[in-house]
């Protein structure tokens, strides 16, 4: 089974203008059983700079993610891949509400069916985004948490 | 000097077909531009990742396709996974035919898949190649 990884990504190099306004820390969760999926995500998510420090971890299913917040961590911002082995995201998604996680979990997505979405969005996402996840989608996520601080 | 222009103009050209022939999209630009000096290889980690899982899968597939009845629940779930990483790599034209074989799925359209299965594998195959030899030719 592999194991969740970590990456910190210390966004100091960046203009230091904006460097007064920026959040301290984002703790990132991408919970996806693609391995490619998670490089491209987890890429996206260090590139942004929307914090002056950013962790990301990665779990390869829903069972992975409840482990990690079992075992004490917790993360500002959750992606939730839907159709994963072992525990796929609705699922995930539900027992991480009933334990009462508060994190932004966004659904990530490429699935067709409406009533799958509609699903998953009720298990207890904030959002549900399409894949490919794109920089400004994700941008738009930090912001939306800024906002509901 | 002159020699290395003239291959880097043709490995441009040859990325610029394969988006003018719809194979891939804007997430290819996307992937592109997170490259950087800290992960210089990451285009190329990225395309050696989807190659591997799409040569995986495309096995599995072909495997499920000679069972009789076909199990349309496993076939979906490959394309649903293939669907995946073809959209999150920028390639465009694969996402759009693995959306089309869920089609069929959902409607257990054997025939459907039987169809296309030749002509969409041969699709796959030999631009596997063209864009495995380009990929490496941007990125060596």
């Amino acid at each position: 089974m592999a194991s969740p990884s970590t990456r910190i990504d210390d966004g100091h190099d960046m203009d230091s203008v904006n460097s007064g306004l920026m959040r301290e820390k984002l703790s990132v969760l991408v919970v996806d059983n693609d391995a490619l999926v998670r490089k491209v995500h987890e890429k996206i998510v260090s590139k942004l700079k929307v914090a002056k420090q950013v962790q990301i971890q990665t779990a390869t299913n829903g069972k992975e993610a409840l482990d990690l917040h079992l075992s004490g961590s917790s993360f500002d911002i959750i992606l939730m891949d839907m159709q994963m082995p072992i525990m796929d995201g609705t699922e995930a998604t539900k027992e991480l509400r009933a334990m009462g996680v508060e994190s932004m979990i966004v659904g990530v997505t490429s699935a067709d069916a409406r009533a799958d979405k509609e699903a998953f969005t009720e298990a207890g996402l904030d959002q549900c985004l399409a894949k490919p996840l794109t920089a400004d989608k994700i941008k738009s996520l930090v912001e939306t948490l800024e906002k509901n601080k | 000097m002159e020699r290395n222009n003239q291959l880097q103009r043709q490995v441009a050209l040859m990325r610029q077909s394969l988006f003018d022939q719809g194979y891939l999209d804007e997430q290819f630009v996307q992937l592109e531009e997170l490259q950087d000096d800290t992960n210089p290889n990451f285009v190329e980690e990225v395309v050696t990742l989807y190659y591997r899982d799409s040569a995986r899968l495309i096995a599995s597939i072909e495997q499920a396709l000679d069972k009789s009845p076909l199990d349309f629940n496993k076939l979906d779930s490959y394309m649903h996974q293939f669907k995946g990483s073809s959209s999150s790599i920028g390639g465009r034209k694969v996402k759009t035919e693995c959306s089309q074989f869920r089609e069929y799925c959902r409607t257990g359209n054997g025939e459907g898949w039987q169809d296309k299965q030749g002509p969409e594998v041969q699709l796959l195959a030999p631009h596997r190649k063209k864009k495995r030899d380009s990929a490496h030719n941007s990125f060596c």
